[in-house]
């Protein structure tokens, strides 16, 4: 391949991935509303569109109509810079995320992911380490005392949970020996007696995935660890002094955040796009693959809300407490064990 | 060409964020600055071909050690600092020093390596190869350095209990 054609290539992948990102972000939240609704025996959105499928676009129609209030006092430079921080890092970190296996046109063949680099995850790990930034020069630069709280207990919480996402994602690393995400994919095909799938999860990282999935829901502040926000105590924490788009950008970068922890989840413990074969193909090769790696990133979504409908908020001191005192020694456990039963069965 | 090109503008970034760190007043831009120093630190150690320390200096420094900075900033509140005139013996010595430093420096590593280019993955730079390093070769060493680590650790939570909270603790425990 030529270096025109790679960069017309990436260039169109990158503005289909954004696109795509930005639609699953917009439905992502009317699934949130209409899924919470339902459980609390309401009917959420049902006015714009049939079943309220358009208000996604009236919704963002109006934060872009909406006046863009700056209160004054502010730290101006910092208080414009840290939505856009926020929402760029969370956009960036999908842009190693593999969906599919590559797509070939002829004589023409690219991989279904912006760029495959053989550190994606810790691409990814980097990325998403500085999307704290937002939060935090967010809370600091809006000079409000429920701002300052928000943003101080997002940094904390954030660095003491990122420790034992990492860790947590060791054993799969052992196990698959690679870093790319894409080998680390095709490193659990096959099934256990024709039935059971070898994604990592049934071959005994079903502890690293516990602790995976409670702290990524930590580390994008959503319930029951989104002390940050909490508006009970904090009003809205961090974008409390936010509006208009301002406050959309958060709202995206939240949303986009946990669709990418959704995806890491599925490539990391549920086998990424792999799945049950058949028909032509061109099925097979092409349309099967997007299909399964969607379907389990939604139900992650699903769960997302489900435990949002479901569980009260921590208390602060519970929230610290959890993290250091039982997800980091299980996540230290997992990684000695795995490393133990490797390097016996090597 | 365009890898040359890549490394001197990142070059010139990391230094304008080093000088605007020392420039501004505020703690908190000073902080921000040295962020930017070193995600350009990791984009050269990228382009010389060090993929696995570039990432480790995103995670580590930039994104966790510079967030207590930044944390510590705004618990304090540390409001904007007075700037003063500096010291004449800095002037002096500092730059001239720092100049003769950084010209020597330059010339030891032009007559010893030469200023050819490397390919990427020519040198080791990948996980595996260090990890090689850390873990077969410099193995004593590196579990030095991590109890070194651990007693620095357990000396600063002494050092910062109060007595009445250890007190406290023990009776609950």
């Amino acid at each position: 391949m030529n270096v025109q054609t790679y960069i017309i290539v990436s260039l169109v992948k990158i503005v289909l991935t954004i696109f795509i990102l930005l639609t699953a972000v917009a439905y992502s939240v009317w699934l949130e509303r209409k899924v919470v609704g339902h459980m609390q025996n309401r009917w959420g959105p049902t006015r714009v569109g049939p079943f309220g499928l358009l208000q996604p676009l009236a919704d963002g129609l109006k934060f872009i109509f909406k006046e863009d209030l700056t209160p004054p006092h502010v730290y101006k430079p910092l208080y414009i810079a840290a939505p856009m921080l926020a929402v760029v890092f969370a956009l960036t970190s999908i842009s190693v995320i593999p969906i599919g296996n590559a797509i070939t046109v002829g004589k023409f063949s690219t991989p279904l992911q912006i760029t495959d680099v053989n550190i994606g995850l810790l691409v990814v790990l980097g990325i998403t380490s500085l999307g704290v930034y937002g939060v935090a020069l967010a809370g600091w630069s809006s000079n409000s005392k429920y701002s300052l709280l928000g943003g101080l207990r997002a940094s904390a919480q954030m660095v003491s949970y990122e420790i034992s996402l990492g860790l947590s994602l060791i054993g799969v690393l052992i196990l698959s020996g690679s870093l790319s995400l894409r080998e680390i994919v095709l490193a659990q095909q096959g099934t256990y007696f024709g039935f059971i799938p070898r994604w990592f999860f049934f071959q005994g990282q079903c502890f690293a995935f516990f602790v995976y999935l409670t702290s990524a829901y930590a580390e994008t502040n959503r319930i029951p660890f989104d002390l940050p926000e909490a508006e009970t105590e904090l009003v809205a924490g961090y974008h409390t002094e936010y509006s208009s788009m301002k406050f959309a950008m958060f709202f995206m970068a939240e949303y986009a955040n946990m669709i990418t922890v959704a995806c890491l989840a599925t490539i990391l413990f549920f086998g990424g796009w792999l799945g049950p074969m058949f028909g032509p193909a061109w099925l097979q090769q092409t349309v099967l693959p997007v299909l399964y790696f969607i379907a389990k990133v939604f139900v992650f979504i699903f769960v997302y809300i489900w435990v949002r409908g479901t569980l009260p908020r921590f208390r602060y001191d519970q929230l610290m407490a959890f993290g250091w005192k039982y997800l980091l020694p299980l996540a230290i456990a997992n990684l000695v064990i795995t490393a133990l039963i490797v390097a016996l069965r090597s | 060409m365009l890898h040359l090109s890549l490394f001197l503008i990142f070059g010139a970034i990391c230094i304008t964020g080093a000088i605007n760190l020392l420039v501004q007043r505020h703690p908190i831009n000073s902080a921000l600055s040295l962020v930017v120093v070193m995600g350009s630190l990791a984009v050269e150690y990228l382009l010389l071909g060090a993929e696995f320390v570039a990432a480790v200096q995103v995670i580590v420094y930039a994104g966790a050690v510079m967030v207590l900075f930044v944390f510590v900033i705004m618990l304090l509140n540390a409001g904007e600092e007075e700037q003063t005139s500096g010291s004449r013996v800095a002037i002096l010595f500092g730059i001239p020093g720092m100049i003769i430093g950084s010209v020597l420096l330059a010339w030891v590593l032009v007559a010893r390596s030469g200023t050819g280019e490397v390919a990427l993955g020519a040198l080791p730079g990948s996980p595996r190869s260090i990890a090689r390093l850390l873990f077969r070769d410099f193995l004593l060493p590196f579990e030095v350095t991590s109890v070194l680590v651990l007693i620095a650790i357990m000396g600063a939570v002494v050092l910062a209990a109060r007595p009445e909270a250890v007190e406290h603790t023990k009776k609950e425990g």
